[in-house]
């Protein structure tokens, strides 16, 4: 089993033709490990998104290879699309956008278990496993998402990424629309989830802090570019690239300290 | 505009929506001549009521009580609609978190300017357009003339704030009341606004009230905090002193929330309980004037 869980590999990713092409991405290439964090951080129109769309396939890049455990999954069709996406989830910003009102919390936690084929006894007992596993009580299965407060909310969203037992996980801004006390709070738990079961997260956000604070490793983008690799401890003290250094400069003071 | 005035002086404020408990409870602030004093609060806190309040903003649901209520030199006790509306925008004004929801998209931002001006007798139509450059040109807007004729989607987020800020500060208001102006923006950008405010305040002398959740923000800009929980007021004093060494119970765990270089990588962040007893702590009120 390789160490490299996934590699992103030259993607370049254009949009619109000629000379109105803008490129989002531009020859971005990265790892990620087995079982570790990769914060991703950025600037609105950084291309950090469009990265994330990228690496779950909802989107083929222009050019430029995906491989994940090994394999290049930039290609896959049909049954071995699906097969690839169960291992691999997303957390929103806005937990509102994986949870449909109308459904309850069981049914959008069960949902990533269906796809998978999971009976319906066994869909039930991992709905309230995964419950409990983010620190929500069992009975809550049956109530619907608008009875939660919006902390609550995202931990039924991590519940439902998490449910189908994913390697790799997305978390694009899980806690930016969340009040700090409320983020602590979430950023526990992503904490101690990967802690229990291993998975390997790609956390994106503008707030380096955060990154600083749950990551391994950190990756500073810019108009599509990766400019800065390291550890948050290096990308934080020792920036050697004039943006991040902008970006940490431009950060409260609390926030360095 | 009168600098020996406070730009904010209210005493034991509070608001209340329909029959329902007061949000806010007796609250005291006050905002000296070219002061910026920051308001410190999550979500229900009731901060933005206490902003909505001090610009006679708040739906007719609500019933303001407050033993004085100065704004801008002037006393707004019982005040009617007439009166909040011959203060706004010209000695009081306002800046929100989101700039297109204070513009309007169908029209060019030099007229927007204008017709500020025009309204509160500062310029008649012919001296308004340049006027109204003057004014772009004090945010600092870059490329000033020809943003004029700019419609507000063919700006970016920062520039968008900045012709909020400059319609704001136009008629040289003694207050200007900031909700969450720069939550919105990139981190780079919101430098660039809080550097402009405090410019601005520097220029000319108004009193700031700044209401965040970010306690960084509050500490990058403020001179004077108010720790805003479940209505009340549990902490004030200079900004550096709060975040150096917080004395209330919630302000200290509210800054233990925020993940920082100085706290361990990947440690748990302290948790602020649901049910807990800050309000049982008394309020740590600093008299720093």
């Amino acid at each position: 089993m390789s160490d490299t869980l996934l590699r992103v590999d030259g993607v370049t990713q254009r949009f619109g033709h000629g000379e109105h092409a803008t490129l989002a991405l531009d020859d971005v290439s990265l790892e990620v490990r087995r079982g570790e964090t990769l914060g991703l951080v950025g600037e609105s129109g950084s291309g950090k998104s469009t990265l994330a769309r990228a690496i779950l396939l909802m989107r083929r890049p222009s050019s430029g290879r995906i491989e994940f455990d090994g394999g290049d999954v930039s290609r896959l069709r049909g049954s071995a699309l699906r097969t690839h996406r169960r291992r691999v989830q997303m957390v929103f910003q806005d937990p509102n956008d994986s949870l449909d009102p109308r459904f309850t919390v069981a049914r959008s936690i069960a949902e990533p278990l269906v796809a998978a084929g999971m009976g319906s006894a066994a869909r039930r007992a991992r709905v309230v496993e995964s419950l409990h596993q983010v620190g929500l009580p069992g009975d809550a299965a049956g109530r619907f998402p608008h009875e939660f407060s919006g902390g609550q909310r995202q931990r039924i969203a991590i519940a439902r990424a998490m449910a189908a037992k994913p390697e790799f996980v997305v978390l694009d801004e899980p806690t930016s629309a969340l009040d700090v006390s409320v983020q602590a709070q979430v950023l526990n738990l992503l904490v101690r989830l990967q802690e229990e079961t291993g998975v390997t997260y790609l956390f994106i956000t503008h707030n380096l802090a955060v990154v600083h604070h749950v990551a391994h490793r950190v990756a500073v983008m810019r108009n599509g570019r990766v400019v800065e690799e390291g550890t948050g401890e290096q990308v934080m003290t020792r920036p050697q690239d004039a943006y991040t250094r902008e970006l940490l400069e431009s950060m409260p003071v609390l926030y360095r300290t | 505009m009168d600098r020996d005035v406070d730009a904010l002086h209210v005493e034991g404020l509070s608001i209340a929506y329909g029959g329902a408990a007061p949000s806010v409870q007796d609250v005291s602030l006050r905002v000296g001549p070219g002061e910026i004093v920051g308001v410190i609060g999550e979500s229900g806190s009731g901060k933005s009521s206490i902003a909505l309040a001090m610009m006679g903003l708040l739906p007719d649901s609500a019933t303001v009580t407050a033993s004085r209520l100065d704004v801008a030199g002037t006393d707004m006790q019982g005040a009617t609609e007439r009166d909040w509306s011959g203060l706004r925008g010209a000695r009081a004004s306002m800046v929100f978190q989101e700039p297109m929801s204070a513009l309007n998209p169908c029209m060019r931002i030099g007229a927007q300017i204008a017709e500020v001006l025009r309204i509160h007798g500062i310029a008649d139509k012919r001296q308004a357009r340049a006027r109204a450059l003057e004014i772009l040109h004090l945010v600092r807007m870059p490329d000033a003339e020809r943003r004029l004729g700019y419609y507000p989607h063919q700006l970016s987020g920062g520039q968008r704030q900045r012709v909020v800020i400059a319609i704001a500060v136009a008629a040289g208001p003694t207050l200007l009341v900031a909700d969450e102006p720069t939550t919105a923006l990139d981190v780079t950008v919101q430098a660039q606004i809080l550097e402009l405010l405090r410019t601005l305040r520097d220029e000319t002398g108004m009193g700031v009230l700044f209401i965040s959740h970010d306690l960084g923000v509050i500490g990058q800009l403020c001179e004077r905090v108010a720790v805003m929980y479940r209505g009340r007021i549990v902490e004030t004093g200079r900004a550096e002193r709060v975040l150096a060494d917080p004395q209330h119970p919630y302000t200290r765990a509210l800054l233990e929330s925020i993940p920082r270089p100085s706290v361990p990588v990947r440690s748990p962040l302290a948790v602020i309980p649901v049910d807990n007893d800050f309000v049982e702590a008394p309020a740590v009120l600093e008299e720093v004037r």
